[in-house]
């Protein structure tokens, strides 16, 4: 009954190509001579030099680094914590399923507006960095928890308990036993974080103040108003080149982790 | 048992003051602004309290809103699992060791920025753009090329939401014991009886979970539709969007708001407790 998938694996080459052929697009239409994206008419760096002379592009750039690395960090901490103390039933696990199914399910949109109402209402939070940052972490948390939990239920207990066996306390057990089976995860999960909050323009673009707009809201303000400059087409290529990157070096780490604690387990990516 | 449920709820406590903080507590303040009225001052939503912003949100004149943004959604979704089904079985059957880098290759596009995959696609589907110029050599181009169209926007948000579907439908896949097929053959059912039958049952989780991954996001996308639909495809997240953007009616973009919740929520009971591994 085996035949060869000649039609299942022709179908799958599509879909590649689907995903892949607008990346591919963008980045050959980055090196275009004329203004048009439709038309190539020669190569040219014009657009990349002009980038480069572009000084609000890289403050803004800077401010949406500082708040991926900062959101990533707090929801990777919190939300390692979480998925470890959903390791094991208790009456109310449910419950706290839920919740963190939430912010998965719940449309941007509506998170950006009900966020500004808030922050802006009620909680007396200036828009700008921290209102980005408390709202980045809020729709992170869940992804970082979704990829630890997944490894998390699928490591052996017995693992640490031989290592309480053997005479290591609580702490070290946990140093030695439990946290580098669980890294790559976590890594998978800050990458997660990161990238999300990088890439954020619906929630970010209620959430900006003045002198605070991050990166992907000043692209999308630019479009709007203008269309789509080569330059910006110059920075999503060397945007989509750097994710592509990470996502690489990312993979790379976990299977080199994975191969060094000689566990076949899957990657959490 | 005490000790465990207070260990656990002590490794959860950040993140539930978090959620609740900065999740939970705006979405109440939505339901509240949704009863309140409309303030052209700077308020733009103050007491009395009442029902006016949802009468005006389930008004006839926004029926064609609403059912132009279930369309979309449900086509994208429809879309997502025709395109991810085969990717996510392709992956776990046939993937071998090359399954990580594969599901990675999957998600490289979906990392890459929002915005330049939807620009990607207008310069693609614009009328001089190579979709239609290779459509041209076989003589389906279309003048003007394909942008502005409902086909546009649920290519784009397919495009956009894809990986939402293959992730989840990959994790079924992988746990479907291929045994299954094999016994349905030997029983005489033929290729599209035993998909029916035997695969679609086995993958149900992974069919709902993406679903609902994909269904409700696109339900509420509002960019996709601007840049690649124009101003006639305005959707329901657009509606709300605009409410908002310029300060216009904050109840009523408020209540138009908690309608697509309950849409969220509507969607989660359908689910049931099925997917809920998966998620």
């Amino acid at each position: 009954m085996n035949r060869r998938p000649w039609v299942l694996g022709a179908v799958v080459a599509l879909v590649f190509l689907f995903l892949y052929a607008p990346i591919a697009w963008l980045a050959i239409a980055s090196f275009n001579s004329s203004r048009s994206l439709s038309r190539i008419s020669g190569f040219s760096l014009q657009w990349y030099a002009e980038l480069l002379d572009d000084t609000r592009v890289f403050a803004s750039l800077q401010l949406t680094l500082q708040l991926a690395l900062a959101s990533a960090a707090i929801s990777t901490v919190i939300g390692t914590l979480a998925a470890f103390g959903l390791r094991r039933a208790f009456p109310g696990r449910g419950l706290w399923t839920v919740l963190l199914s939430l912010p998965l399910v719940v449309p941007e949109v509506v998170m950006g507006v009900a966020m500004l109402g808030f922050f802006v209402r009620l909680a007396g939070i200036p828009l700008g960095f921290g209102a980005l940052l408390f709202a980045h972490v809020a729709f992170s948390l869940s992804f970082v928890v979704v990829v630890v939990r997944s490894r998390v239920s699928g490591m052996d207990v017995r693992m640490e308990e031989a290592a309480a066996d053997l005479g290591a306390s609580p702490f070290v057990a946990f140093r030695t036993v439990t946290l580098p089976l669980v890294a790559p995860a976590v890594v998978a999960g800050a990458a997660f974080a990161f990238l999300l909050s990088f890439d954020d323009v619906v929630i970010s673009s209620y959430l900006t103040g003045v002198g605070s707009t991050t990166l992907p809201v000043f692209v999308y303000a630019q479009a709007s108003k203008r269309g789509i400059s080569p330059e910006i087409v110059a920075l999503s290529t060397l945007m989509v080149t750097a994710t592509a990157l990470l996502l690489i070096i990312g993979v790379l780490f976990a299977s080199w982790r994975a191969r060094k604690t000689g566990s076949a387990a899957k990657l959490a990516v | 048992m005490l000790r465990r449920w207070l260990k656990a709820n002590a490794l959860l406590a950040p993140t539930g003051v978090w959620l609740g903080f900065f999740l939970i507590a705006p979405l109440v303040v939505v339901v509240e602004f949704s009863f309140a009225t409309r303030d052209t001052g700077v308020a733009r939503a103050v007491l009395p309290w009442t029902t006016q912003a949802y009468l005006t949100a389930l008004d006839p004149a926004f029926l064609p809103i609403f059912g132009r943004t279930l369309l979309y959604a449900g086509a994208t979704t429809v879309a997502c699992l025709l395109l991810g089904f085969p990717l996510a079985w392709f992956i776990a059957r046939y993937g071998g060791r090359y399954r990580t880098a594969l599901l990675a290759a999957v998600l490289i596009p979906f990392w890459s920025s929002y915005l330049a995959r939807i620009y990607a696609w207008k310069a693609l589907l614009d009328g001089e753009g190579l979709v239609n110029t290779v459509l041209g050599w076989v003589g389906l181009d279309r003048d003007g090329g394909f942008l502005l169209t409902h086909g546009a926007v649920v290519l784009g948000l397919t495009y956009g939401f894809l990986p939402f579907m293959v992730l989840p439908l990959y994790v079924a896949c992988e746990r479907f014991d291929v045994r299954l097929t094999e016994a349905s053959y030997d029983l005489g059912h033929g290729r599209v009886s035993t998909f029916f039958r035997v695969v679609l049952p086995g993958v149900r989780s992974g069919v709902l979970a993406g679903s609902l991954l994909v269904l409700v996001p696109a339900a509420g996308d509002f960019v996709t539709p601007k840049l690649l639909g124009g101003v006639e495809q305005s959707t329901f997240g657009s509606v709300i969007d605009d409410q908002f953007r310029g300060g216009n009616n904050w109840p009523l973009g408020s209540a138009m708001a908690v309608l697509l919740l309950v849409l969220v929520v509507f969607v989660l009971v359908l689910r049931g407790r099925r997917g809920e591994d998966v998620l």
